[in-house]
């Protein structure tokens, strides 16, 4: 089981072309996943990596099922990108892109919601099931993927692309494994947050325990606090806040855009304490994560 | 990037809602003469853009011209992180009959703007802290225009008379309109005055641009005088940070920053958003002092991390650099690694020793481990984990 | 100079297809390869750049070869 994807989850790929997009096109189908196609305008016709790549995303799925898109196309262009695979009846979306205005980010995720259709991103890598399916850029060469992430009972959610690959590695090494990583993006507005994704992993039952990898800035971690008060879930929840030194400097933004200490709500200090008050267990030091998850599930008699 | 307030009255204005009358002055004199012109009493507003600095630090008021000459004087002297204010906002305030507060911001949590108001002038924020049940919020569309309806029920909802409600509804709407037009983060407006004449001016603003938003709202940004290069921090950048700036936007591919100055002796080239900020966390846990906070993530190219690790190493006190990042996806160990070992040649001094650790593990690693093992720089893998890696580069580098 | 990555390429098995000199300049993502003619320039700034994403040597494995120099 585990979320989202699937293993026979077909997906394409648009802006295909990139220099990025060539790298995880491989990958992808090197760890084998089904790319069905790819997008550039200018290039339809060709094919990478002997994927078929097209001008439009319509001449794919006029032809065959497509469950999701990647979507890795410049800034400026990435929510015309959007719309175009929400309008052809995508279901899923990937936004990798970095750098979307939160205005154009709003705007696509309301009409992908309008729409029946969930956005993942943006700034994000997506979502992988080890060794079942890699929607998108996390892991890297297939070689590596698999060294990083395993099968196991974990769901994992992270702000930081990154920051996925790290924990999973750390939670495989325990021998943990994990059920499905989603990197859910460092933009300020992003598609689908903690609290949204939590009922899909509370419903997987390959899914024991949840970690949560979080920064500075924003109101989701709080929302997350809300979500486990409120919810009585069967799911031990384990989390990380990154970034503990940007309490000493307001204003300043570093890492990703939506990583800034603004509002009191943007602080570590305050995010940390909602979610323990909420009775998530917070790592202080990141090597901590795997314990923790061990400790909450021999607590929870798992 | 963050308007002075005499640019978001400027954007304000323009769309048609009241502003105070008022002049920008640069110097003690001008203050004096604009008190004149306006007629003292006076507000007198420091143009900063005083991040975490309190508004009534930098927002006085004059009773005659020669006062305000003097608290001009006072509030020009002020420390704006390393600037000096852009100039003082003089301002006659307009007797008010009512007072509201808004703020248009976006919702992470529903993904869309939200408009935030009170019956009483101040910081939305603050007074939603203090009491909840003072605020009103109204969530609204980047998709649908914006429709007018949304604002009259807020205004409703904030207690406005009903012969007001038209006027008001306007102020409301036009604000949240110019908010999405400009790619606004924020436009707080501290204080929506009702006048004698039951007009509304907007007397007390404040507002931010996404720094994203700047490359299609560059009309705006000409009228207003702001030039490309004037980035609006928190405090004016050093010029390390300019020059690693410079080398992000020269060439697209990948990511090289922010990169921060600090005063440490341990250079960092660490690995991208996330991994730069568990890392930086991660040194100073176990002592170390940072030079530098960098974020090197998105795949940078070779060039890219070779001119970030020359610059970093031209830094007085930094002998050594310490490259570690989190378990790569997408950016290239051995690119990074490419682009490192030349760096620190292109500096003249020898990878073996400049090189304290190498922790890149992941994407491209057998490369990156064959490419270090040729230049003799040890290559952690990814069983040493992030906390051991920053143990290790400070033990080696020193506290 | 490049450090880390040489590209051999036989001009002549390249002016033998026609169009394969553009091909190369087009497919490659850091640009090594300019079109000269009916052969290809190599783009000494760019070697150092390379993916190694066998582009080229898929587009030419006759004429192209790429060689990491910290190999072997």
């Amino acid at each position: 089981m585990g979320v989202l994807v699937h293993e026979n989850f077909e997906f394409i790929v648009q802006g295909i072309t990139g220099r990025e997009a060539l790298n995880f096109t491989r990958e992808c189908l090197q760890y084998g996943s089904k790319i069905v196609g790819g997008v550039t305008p200018g290039r339809g016709g060709r094919e990478v990596y002997g994927v078929p790549v097209y001008d439009t995303v319509r001449e794919i799925t006029a032809k065959r099922k497509v469950d999701g898109s990647v979507i890795t196309v410049p800034a400026a262009f990435a929510a015309d990108a959007a719309l175009e695979a929400i309008d052809a009846g995508i279901k899923l979306l990937v936004i990798i892109t970095e750098g979307i205005p939160r205005r154009d980010a709003s705007m696509l995720i309301e009409y992908a919601t309008l729409h029946g259709a969930r956005v993942i991103g943006p700034n994000c890598l997506g979502v992988i099931i080890p060794d079942v399916c890699r929607f998108g850029s996390l892991g890297g060469p297939a070689v590596d993927c698999r060294k990083a992430f395993k099968p196991g009972i974990v769901g994992v959610m992270s702000r930081s692309g990154g920051m996925t690959t790290e924990i999973c590695n750390a939670l495989s090494a325990a021998g943990l494994g994990e059920s499905t990583a989603i990197s859910v993006g460092g933009d300020p507005v992003i598609g689908s947050t903690y609290s949204e994704l939590m009922p899909l992993f509370e419903a997987d039952p390959a899914t024991k325990a949840v970690v949560i990898y979080s920064e500075p800035g924003g109101s989701s971690e709080a929302e997350l606090a809300r979500w486990a008060k409120e919810n009585e879930s069967r799911l031990p929840i384990v989390a990380f806040v990154a970034g503990r030194f940007m309490d000493e400097m307001p204003g300043m933004s570093f890492g990703h855009a939506g990583t800034v200490v603004d509002k009191k709500v943007d602080s570590p200090a305050d995010k940390i304490r909602r979610m323990r008050e909420a009775g998530i267990s917070v790592a202080d030091d990141i090597g901590d994560i795997p314990r923790l998850v061990k400790e909450r599930l021999a607590g929870a008699g798992a | 990037m963050r308007f002075y307030e005499s640019e978001t009255k400027k954007l304000i204005a323009r769309h048609g809602v009241g502003v105070p009358k008022s002049g920008v002055a640069r110097t003690p004199a001008d203050a004096e003469r604009l008190a004149g012109e306006l007629g003292a009493p006076v507000v007198l507003k420091a143009q900063m853009l005083a991040y975490g600095k309190a508004r009534s630090d930098t927002v006085r008021t004059a009773a005659t011209p020669a006062d305000a000459a003097k608290v001009a004087a006072e509030l020009l002297a002020l420390d704006d992180g390393g600037r000096k204010p852009a100039g003082v906002l003089v301002e006659k305030r307009p007797a008010a009959t009512g007072e509201w507060s808004l703020a248009f911001t976006y919702d992470g949590t529903a993904k869309k703007p939200v408009m935030i108001g009170a019956a009483e002038p101040g910081n939305v924020e603050d007074i939603a802290d203090r009491d909840p049940s003072k605020v009103v919020r109204r969530h609204f569309s980047a998709l649908v225009p914006f429709s007018d309806y949304l604002a009259k029920e807020m205004v409703v909802a904030l207690g406005a008379k009903s012969p007001d409600v038209p006027k008001m509804t306007a102020a409301v709407s036009r604000l949240a309109q110019l908010f999405l037009r400009y790619d606004l983060t924020q436009l707080d407006v501290f204080s929506l005055g009702r006048l004698e004449d039951g007009s509304f001016v907007a007397i007390d603003a404040r507002s931010d641009m996404e720094v994203e938003g700047r490359p299609r709202q560059k009309a705006i940004l000409a009228e207003l005088g702001i030039a490309e290069d004037d980035r609006r921090l928190v405090r004016e950048p050093t010029p390390f940070e300019i020059e690693a700036a410079k080398i992000d936007a020269e060439d697209p591919r990948g990511v090289a920053g922010p990169v921060v100055e600090f005063d440490g002796n341990i250079g960092l080239v660490i690995g991208a958003g996330g991994g730069s900020l568990t890392l930086t966390d991660a040194v100073r846990r176990v002592g170390g002092r940072p030079a530098n906070y960098a974020a090197l993530g998105g795949n940078p190219s070779v060039r890219k991390a070779q001119r970030l690790t020359k610059l970093i190493l031209s830094k007085p006190g930094v002998k050594q650099i310490a490259v570690m990042s989190n378990v790569v996806s997408n950016t290239r160990a051995d690119l990074v690694a490419r682009g490192v070992i030349k760096g620190v040649i292109e500096a003249g001094l020898d990878p073996a020793k400049t090189i304290a650790i190498f922790r890149v593990p992941g994407a491209w690693e057998a490369d990156a481990a064959k490419i270090l093992e040729k230049y003799g720089v040890e290559y952690c893998d990814r069983t040493v984990s992030i906390s051991e890696a920053a143990k290790r580069a400070v033990d080696k580098i020193g506290r | 100079m490049a450090m880390f990555i040489r590209v051999d390429v036989d001009q002549a098995v390249i002016r033998k297809t026609p169009g394969l000199a553009a091909k190369l300049a087009e497919s490659c993502p850091v640009k090594i390869f300019k079109a000269a003619g009916d052969g290809v320039d190599l783009v000494e700034d760019a070697l150092d750049e390379c993916t190694l994403c066998d582009l080229c040597m898929q587009a030419s494995p006759e004429g192209v070869k790429v060689v990491k120099l910290y190999e072997g």
